[in-house]
C-alpha cells in the first residue's frame, strides 16, 4: 500500500501558567491509503492534541508544534501556508468529532452546511451541489434525504447528527478521515450504526481513517492497525492482532486485560493498572510508565533515555524498556 | 417472582408493577397537566440479598428512574417497593428516613456528585450525622476505617474534591455510601465517566466490598460487558419496560427477544480475531418518546418481525413470562421469533 501520512517525531507543547504541557512529545508514524488505524490511551495522553496538530488547529497561544514533521501526499503540512491548509481541511483531510452539535452550525440547515463544503472544494453549482448532498445524505442512511435537506441541526437525533457529520466529511472524496471519538456519546446501538456506516463507506470509497478511541471494542472491530499512547508518546504500534494477541509493552498489556469481554464465559477478576498516568506538566524523563510498572525495581529505565519504538518483528514497534517490554509484567 | 431464588426470606428487595410518569404541564398561570413522561412503566422484579442485579439498556430508557423510585427519592406513581418485607410506597417522614439508611446510591459523575467546598472527612461523615449515627472519635474512627476500605488514604481526609482524580473521586463517593452500614446499593453508572485502567479497579472494589460487607447491588450502566461482568442476573430495559431478565450469562448464550439480541450484537468485543466473523443486527431508527410511547409491544416500531407472525402486541402489552427456569422474557411473538 502507498503511503498517505508520515509524522515524524511530532511535538506538540502548551505553553501555561503553569509550566510546559508536552501534550505530544515526539511520535513517530505513518497511515497508509485505504486504511483504518487506532490511536488509543488514556484521557489526557495526547490523541486529539495530536488529530488537531495533523490539521494544524492547535489554539496558538497557548499551543505551539514545536518540532517534527507532518508529510501528507508527499507535502509537509507544517511548511504549508494558512491558503493551502484551509483548501485540504474538509478536502483531502477531514474529521468528525465527538459531539456533532458543537460542530454543526445552529441556524444553518443541514443541507446549507453540506452544499457550502461541496461548492467551495468540488466546484459545482447550486444544483448539482444539492442533488449530491441527497445522495450523500442517503448514503449515510438518513431516510427521506431530500424531504429532510431543509432541515436544522436541533431537528435530528444524535445519532442521526453524527450521519450527517459523516456525510459532510466524506463529501469530498477525502484522502484521510479523521474520527475523534465518534460515537462516545452515543448509546450502543446508534454507535453500531453510525461505525457501520463509516466503515463500510471508508471502504468503499478508499479513505483512510484515523480513528481516536477508548473503545477498545470499536478497535478490534475497525482497526486495521494499532497505536498506543501514553504520556504524549507512542509506546507500543503494530497490527489490531498484534496488539491484541501478542502485546508487548507492560501498559499495553495491562489494558488488554483490564477490560471485560461480554463472551468471557467463568467470572475474571479484571488486571488493573495502579496508579494515574503522569502530569504532562512535569518533564518526563525516561520511560513515562516506571511508575505503574509492576516490575520497575530491577530496571533503570526512569534514569535514562527516553525508550526509542523499535522493531520487535516486522511493523510491530514497542518501546524499549527493559522491564516495560517483558512479558512477566503482565499484572496479576 | 422473576427471582433466582424461590426461596423469599433470600429477596431483599421486591419490586411489583412498578410506575414513574412524570407529568408535563402548559400553561403560565395556570397549570394544565397536558401528557406523562412514562419514564417506567409496569416493572416487575426482586433483588434477592447478596445479588448484583444488572439493569442495561440505553439512555433514556428509565435505569436512573428505576433506581430513584426504588430508593423512594422520586415517589412512584403506581405499583409497590418492598425492602426487606416493608412496603416503601406507604412510608413517611422518620420511618422512611431509617430504610432510607439501609439504601444507598452511587452516582456516575464524580466531578458533580461531591460537594466542592467539603473535605472528604465531611463528606463520608455527612450521612452519618444525618442519620444520627456514631459520635465523635467513633465517628473519625469510622472514617478512616471506611477510606481505607476504599482504597483511600486516611491521610487525605482534609483534602477537597478537586485534589483528586476520577477514580479517586468515584472512591470518595463510595466511601460516602458506605459509611452508614448500608444494605443495598443503586450503583448508577459508576464507572462510565472513568477510563478502562481505572474503570477495572473500581470494579474490582466494588465486588470486594460486597463480599466483604455482604451488600445487594443494583448495578445501572449502558456498557453491558461492565454489566456483565460484575451482575449475577440482568434486566434488558426498553422505553420503561423490562424486556427480558436472566442470569448473566445465560442472557448472552441464549437472548430470546429481538432488542436484546440486538443490544448485545452492537457490542464489539475487544478481539479482532473474533469481531472479524460476527456478525451485527442494525436496528433501524431511533428509540419512541416515553411521552408518545407506542402501544402494545413498546419496541414493534423498530422490531424487523413486527406483524409477521399474526402477533396480536400493537393491542395486548406483553407480559414478562418465565421461558425456562430464571428467563424471563416480554412475551410478544413476533418479538420472541427468530
Ligand atoms: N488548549 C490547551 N491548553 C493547555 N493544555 C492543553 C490544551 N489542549 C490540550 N491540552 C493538554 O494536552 C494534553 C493532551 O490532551 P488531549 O490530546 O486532548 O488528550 P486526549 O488523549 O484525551 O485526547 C492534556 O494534558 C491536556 O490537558
Ligand atoms: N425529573 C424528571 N422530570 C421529567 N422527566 C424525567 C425526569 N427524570 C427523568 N425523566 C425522563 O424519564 C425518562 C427516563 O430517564 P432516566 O431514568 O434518566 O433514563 P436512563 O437512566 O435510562 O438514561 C427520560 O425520557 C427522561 O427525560
Ligand atoms: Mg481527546
Ligand atoms: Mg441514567
Amino acid at each position: 500500500m502507498a503511503r498517505l501520512l508520515d509524522v515524524n517525531n511530532l511535538k506538540t507543547h502548551f505553553f501555561t501558567e503553569e509550566g510546559v504541557v508536552r501534550a505530544v512529545d515526539g511520535v513517530t508514524w505513518h497511515v497508509d491509503e485505504g486504511e483504518t488505524l487506532a490511536l488509543v490511551g488514556e484521557s489526557g495522553c495526547g490523541k486529539s492534541v495530536t488529530a488537531m496538530s495533523i490539521l494544524r488547529l492547535i489554539p496558538s497561544p497557548p499551543g505551539r508544534i514545536v518540532d517534527g514533521e507532518i508529510i501528507f501526499e508527499g507535502q509537509n503540512l507544517l511548511e504549508a501556508s494558512d491558503e493551502e491548509m484551509r483548501a485540504i481541511r474538509g478536502n483531502r483531510i477531514s474529521m468528525v468529532f465527538q459531539e456533532p452539535m458543537t460542530s454543526l452550525n445552529p441556524v444553518l440547515t443541514i443541507g446549507q452546511q453540506i452544499r457550502e463544503s461541496i461548492i467551495l472544494h468540488l466546484g459545482l453549482n447550486d444544483s448539482e451541489a444539492t442533488t449530491r448532498s441527497i445522495e450523500l445524505l442517503e448514503l449515510v442512511g438518513i431516510p427521506d434525504a431530500a424531504g429532510r435537506i431543509n432541515d436544522y441541526p436541533h431537528q435530528f437525533s444524535g445519532g442521526m447528527r453524527q450521519r450527517v457529520m459523516i456525510a459532510m466529511a466524506l463529501s469530498c472524496n477525502p484522502k484521510l478521515l479523521i474520527a475523534d471519538e465518534p460515537t462516545t456519546a452515543l448509546d450502543v446501538t446508534i454507535q453500531a450504526q453510525v461505525m457501520e456506516i463509516m466503515g463500510n463507506l471508508s471502504k468503499d470509497l478508499g479513505t483512510a481513517v484515523l480513528i481516536i478511541t477508548h473503545n477498545l471494542g470499536v478497535v478490534a472491530r475497525y482497526a486495521d492497525r494499532v497505536n498506543v499512547m501514553y504520556a504524549g508518546r507512542i509506546i507500543e504500534s503494530s497490527t489490531a492482532e498484534n496488539v491484541f494477541h501478542n502485546p508487548q509493552h507492560g501498559y499495553t498489556v495491562g489494558l488488554m486485560a483490564s477490560v471485560p469481554r461480554l463472551d468471557d464465559e467463568e467470572h475474571v477478576r479484571l488486571a488493573t493498572i495502579e496508579g494515574q498516568p503522569p502530569l504532562l506538566i512535569d518533564e518526563i524523563h525516561g520511560c513515562a510508565f516506571q511508575p505503574r510498572c509492576p516490575k520497575d525495581e530491577s530496571c533503570f529505565c526512569s534514569s535514562e533515555g527516553t525508550p526509542e519504538l523499535t522493531e520487535i518483528s516486522p511493523g510491530h514497534w514497542v518501546a524499549d524498556c527493559p522491564c516495560c517490554m517483558s512479558r512477566d509484567t503482565v499484572p496479576a | 417472582m422473576v427471582t433466582a431464588e424461590s426461596n423469599p426470606n433470600d429477596t431483599l428487595v421486591s419490586v411489583k408493577d412498578l410506575k414513574m410518569y412524570f407529568p408535563v404541564t402548559e400553561g403560565l398561570l395556570i397549570q394544565r397537566h397536558t401528557a406523562d413522561v412514562k419514564a417506567v412503566d409496569g416493572l416487575t422484579f426482586d433483588v434477592a440479598k447478596n445479588e448484583t442485579l444488572g439493569l442495561v439498556g440505553e439512555s433514556g430508557c428509565g435505569k436512573s428512574t428505576t433506581g430513584r423510585a426504588i430508593l423512594q427519592l422520586h415517589r412512584p406513581t403506581a405499583g409497590s417497593v418492598e425492602f426487606d418485607g416493608v412496603e416503601l410506597t406507604d412510608l413517611k417522614g422518620s420511618e422512611l428516613r431509617r430504610f432510607r439508611r439501609r439504601m444507598q446510591m452511587i452516582f456516575q459523575d464524580p466531578f458533580s456528585s461531591l460537594n466542592p467546598r467539603m473535605t472528604v472527612s465531611q463528606i463520608i461523615g455527612e450521612p452519618m450525622a444525618i442519620h444520627g449515627l456514631y459520635k465523635g472519635q467513633e465517628r473519625r474512627e469510622r472514617i478512616e476505617f471506611i477510606m481505607n476500605a476504599v482504597g483511600l488514604n486516611p491521610l487525605f481526609a482534609k483534602r477537597y474534591p478537586h485534589e483528586f482524580s476520577g477514580g479517586q473521586r468515584q472512591r470518595i463517593g463510595i466511601a460516602r455510601a458506605l459509611a452508614v452500614e448500608p444494605d443495598f446499593i443503586v450503583c448508577d453508572e459508576p464507572v462510565s465517566a472513568l477510563d478502562v485502567s481505572i474503570q477495572a479497579q473500581v470494579v474490582n472494589l466494588l465486588e470486594d466490598l460486597q463480599t466483604e460487607f455482604g451488600l445487594t447491588y443494583l448495578f445501572i450502566a449502558h456498557d453491558l460487558s461492565v454489566v456483565k461482568h460484575i451482575s449475577d442476573r440482568i434486566a434488558v430495559m426498553y422505553l420503561g419496560h423490562i424486556v427480558e431478565l436472566s442470569e448473566a450469562n445465560e442472557l448472552y448464550n441464549n437472548p430470546i427477544h429481538a432488542y436484546t439480541k440486538a443490544l448485545l450484537s452492537a457490542v464489539p468485543i475487544p478481539d479482532p480475531v473474533v469481531e472479524k466473523t460476527r456478525e451485527r443486527i442494525i436496528l433501524e431508527g431511533d428509540v419512541p418518546s416515553p411521552l408518545n410511547p407506542p402501544a402494545g409491544c413498546v419496541f414493534r416500531t423498530r422490531c424487523t418481525r413486527q406483524g409477521t407472525t399474526g402477533c396480536t402486541c400493537s393491542d395486548t402489552t406483553p407480559e414478562l413470562t418465565e421461558v425456562s427456569p430464571g428467563h424471563w422474557v416480554a412475551n410478544c411473538e413476533c418479538c420472541m421469533s427468530d
